[in-house]
């Protein structure tokens, strides 16, 4: 069949009347902006599987030492020293509870005549380095949460009152930043940590110190963009109250950034604790954290590499996946990256 | 211009004043003292020793001694050390310190610029996502974990290098360096990566391209210099996080430095010690943050001086 293209048939067209209610329709589901920020979240696969690592790192914390058939606290100096050994594994040749002693590979599980198995071995003093492992990634990861949570409450609230006020209320607060800014966060915790008892409490005021000062410093800033902006304006002439005003209209608009700043605060916490009970000036013995394990490790790595190599593969992991958990919440919830 | 730098300098001292006094304060309420443990002593020899360092006196009179002494560079005695003055012992060991810092600075941040550069240029392919693995891995491994490594690998099994000490010359700054490096170089490539492609969508740019100007060109001669000129910024924490690193390399690499000698003296309670090197730290990255804001303002006249650094 073939049409002459000069006079197409007139049934091949069809008339659409024009509807002026399809023009009001709406083709996409309205999204809320945690709805959207998920969907490009989802799209990020670096951040997607630094969520499960996470996840995972967090529930082993939790589940690990009641999995493991040895106690975290457990000295048995006759199992002291032994390197990793897990069933079913040991048949390819690794974690076979094979060390090298006096320059020779033996199997020194066999040698000691322990029938039981250390998954990740054991400590000079006998201890399960699985348990003690994970429990230190329990008191590390609690370090960095309640750092992070402390920084944020006080820095919203700073950086809120001094940008919402402003006037004289925030000169006095900001000249005090701009004093404490110049202050090296790093001198001010180690002085801190030399006059305060160690411990769990000392390290997170130490952490949380200047912690507070970078946030405050963003919220204020987000506060002034949007205080005066048009519907903050508008809800002001329509008598909103300061709280409604801040609950209702401005914490919303920096939550985001919020969040965003709180995901990078947490790595630092971590790596702050664990640098600090590195150069010895965290937690003390007994107490276990990601950096008491590694400098435990350090002084051993000529002879006992693996009670190194499991908390430092740990913390690399955690640090890694929160780094890149809080760059996928940046592109996810920065209004200025919306395309 | 003027009147911003004078004010900066203004809250500089009253900053250092700040710091010194809490320094002060908080090490005389430390538990313990250096002579505290040498209870051999008798209570008369004790008090002989205390007089002899001027700790039998009250407080407040303390203080405003130290703070006159301070105000002319004397930062007072060691309890360690044979009562060698800390001026001197930080003098002493500023070298090998100031050596390792340089060489980790210039070498992160060369390598960190290189990789930015071929990051945003080569942007979404493998390039890109291998550079970009290298920064955030140069960002998450804790430095002591990662010279940890670099030890047991390269000097303990391979002994290309050696294990530690400052006896080699050179070659013993290697290895530190390395470890230093990490930190300045993630952040120089991650920072010179966002500023690339930005500065590569702008305007002049496609004007740059239209006229003809090669890739190579636009690159380094249009797009490189200006995406430079925001690094200077982070040069602050950059030092700091160099000062930090320090403490904890130089005790792995067995580095006579001031951080070294720092961790030590926390140990051994050496308030002067701990009170000097405190006080040179925080004198050093006040000046490198004041110097990084004025010397940004100068080389980018698109800033305004007026108001903080938002």
């Amino acid at each position: 069949m073939k049409h002459d293209l000069q006079k197409p048939p007139a049934d091949s067209f069809e008339r659409i009347e024009i509807d002026a209610s399809h023009a009001e329709r709406i083709t996409k589901p309205s999204l809320s902006f945690w709805q959207d920020a998920w969907l490009r979240i989802r799209k990020n696969k670096a951040a997607i599987v630094s969520m499960f690592i996470l996840a995972l790192i967090i529930i082993m914390a939790f589940v690990g030492p009641m999995i493991s058939p040895h106690d975290a606290e457990t000295q048995t100096i006759t199992h002291a020293n032994l390197p990793p050994k897990v069933p079913g594994i040991e048949k390819l040749g690794i974690m076979d509870g094979v060390g090298t002693l006096a320059g020779k590979e033996v199997d020194l599980y066999e040698m000691k005549k322990v029938d039981t198995y250390y998954w990740f071995g054991t400590d000079g003093l006998g201890r399960d380095m699985f348990s003690r492992l994970w429990e230190g990634t329990q008191i590390s990861l609690l370090i960095a949460f309640i750092a992070a949570l402390i920084d944020m409450v006080i820095g919203v609230a700073y950086g809120g009152i001094s940008g919402y006020y402003g006037g004289r209320v925030d000169d006095v607060l900001q000249r005090i930043v701009e004093i404490l800014y110049g202050i090296p966060t790093l001198v001010i915790v180690i002085l801190m940590l030399s006059f305060m008892k160690p411990g769990i409490t000392a390290i997170i005021i130490a952490i949380t110190i200047t912690g507070w000062i970078g946030m405050s410093r963003i919220v204020r800033g987000q506060v002034l963009k949007f205080k005066n902006q048009e519907f903050v304006l508008a809800s002001r002439t329509l008598g909103a109250t300061n709280g409604r005003i801040i609950t209702k209209h401005i914490l919303p608009n920096i939550l985001g950034i919020i969040i965003i700043n709180t995901m990078f605060t947490i790595p630092t916490a971590i790596f702050f604790e664990a640098f600090l009970s590195f150069i010895g000036l965290g937690l003390q013995p007994p107490d276990a954290s990601l950096g008491t394990l590694i400098n435990d490790g350090y002084k051993l790595i000529q002879f006992q590499p693996h009670i190194l190599l499991f908390p430092a593969i740990i913390i690399s992991l955690l640090m890694i996946a929160f780094n890149l958990l809080g760059d996928g919440l940046r592109d996810a919830l920065d209004p200025k990256m919306k395309d | 211009m003027a009147k911003y730098i004078t004010r900066r300098v203004f809250y500089m001292f009253i900053t250092f004043f700040l710091i010194a006094t809490a320094t002060f304060f908080l090490m005389k309420a430390l538990p313990g003292s250096p002579i505290s443990s040498a209870s051999k002593l008798s209570p008369t020899q004790l008090a002989v020793v205390e007089a002899k360092y001027g700790l039998d006196q009250p407080i407040p009179v303390q203080y405003a001694k130290y703070m006159l002494n301070l105000a002319q560079g004397d930062l007072g005695n060691s309890f360690q050390f044979k009562n060698a003055s800390v001026t001197d012992l930080i003098i002493d060991r500023l070298g090998p310190s100031m050596l390792l810092g340089t060489q980790g600075l210039v070498l992160g941040v060369a390598i960190g610029i290189l990789l930015g550069m071929i990051a945003a240029l080569r942007q979404n392919t493998i390039w890109d996502y291998g550079s970009t693995f290298v920064a955030i891995i140069g960002i998450s491994i804790p430095s002591f974990v990662f010279a940890t490594f670099l030890q047991y690998w390269l000097a303990v099994e391979w002994k290309i290098f050696p294990v530690g000490l400052w006896k080699d010359g050179w070659v013993s700054s290697v290895l530190p360096s390395i470890a230093l490096a990490m930190g300045p170089l993630a952040t120089a490539s991650r920072f010179i990566r966002t500023e690339m492609i930005e500065v590569l969508s702008s305007d002049y740019i496609t004007l740059a391209k239209s006229k003809g100007a090669t890739g190579f060109e636009v690159a380094f001669k249009h797009a490189f210099r200006n995406a430079l000129i925001p690094l200077v910024t982070v040069l602050g924490p950059l030092a700091a996080g160099l000062l930090t690193g320090s403490l904890v390399i130089e005790q792995i690499f067995a580095i006579p430095g001031i951080g070294e000698q720092f961790v030590k003296s926390i140990m051994s309670n050496d308030f002067s010690i701990i009170m000097g090197t405190t006080l040179f730290f925080s004198a050093f990255l006040i000046v490198v943050i004041f110097l990084v804001d004025v010397l940004y303002g100068i080389i980018d006249p698109r800033i305004r001086l007026s108001g903080g650094k938002d």
